[in-house]
């Protein structure tokens, strides 16, 4: 395991991110698009959807692919989905102690 | 999309006083959350999860407004530590009348803060989980034989 890259914290700051969020978004709407294309898209410069692009792919979120002179990037949904399901774990561990707290206070 | 932010809700057929008890003193606490614990009910004060199998559990009570909000700071997961503001998930406790129910509120913030790596976290959490399982079975038989 690679510690400390792309793991579940990575993963949360990376999409902490209003506009990383979006360039994830777009993505996922335009695989293969290079950081150009998706300046085109979005109200951000070339230079700011390259460093979004970079935390990004440093979280595990995004691919970066040479294709002749250009970079195209792809979504990796496995660390999304990871990460999706660790949150869906603790929020269950939460529904238990909620339902054991709701049996202790309705008990007389 | 995944947020650094869990938020779980229930509603209790019981007054909010009976709530804030039962979230709030240790005799309680260690029903629901722990094998047993010890609650320092103040700012700064101390909670003490045990498990005899896990280990022990720390956190620290941030806010106390009797009986309708309550919260503290914690290590999921984490025995044996005590909590720091910058290790730490925050766990808010919401306590809402509805008419003669409580809506209780959890919401637990700050994951992205915890400084572990995935490997590590989910072991952990895999434990927490089982310590879980093990302990509602436990309150499950002790309920079923009070006397009602």
């Amino acid at each position: 395991m690679n510690a400390g890259k792309g793991d579940v914290d990575e993963v949360l700051v990376a999409l902490a991110d209003p506009m990383r969020r979006r360039v994830l978004d777009a993505l996922s709407a335009h695989p293969q698009a290079t950081a150009t294309a998706l300046a085109e898209k979005l109200p951000v410069t070339r230079q700011a959807i390259v460093k979004h692009l970079s935390v990004l792919e440093q979280a595990g979120l995004v691919e970066a692919r040479k294709h002749g002179r250009e970079v195209q990037f792809a979504v990796r949904p496995e660390r999304l989905a990871s990460t999706a399901q660790w949150m869906h774990g603790v929020a269950a561990a939460w529904d238990e102690r909620l339902s054991a707290i709701k049996r202790l206070a309705e008990k007389r | 999309m995944v947020e650094d932010r869990i938020e779980r809700e229930v509603v209790v057929a019981a007054p909010r006083e009976r709530v804030w008890e039962i979230i709030t003193q240790a005799e309680h606490v260690g029903k629901w959350f722990g094998e047993s614990a010890e609650v320092d009910l103040r700012p700064g004060g101390t909670i003490v999860l045990r498990w005899e199998k896990h280990g022990t559990v720390y956190g620290t009570i941030e806010k106390i407004e009797e009986p309708h909000f309550f919260s503290y700071r914690w290590n999921p997961g984490i025995f044996g530590e005590k909590p720091s503001t910058e290790s730490s998930t925050l766990v808010e406790f919401t306590l809402t009348p509805q008419g003669r129910q409580t809506r209780l509120r959890v919401v637990e913030t700050g994951f992205s803060r915890l400084p572990r790596d995935e490997s590590e976290r989910a072991e952990q959490f895999k434990d927490n989980t089982e310590g879980w399982a093990h302990e509602l079975g436990e309150l499950q038989q002790y309920v079923e034989q009070l006397p009602v």
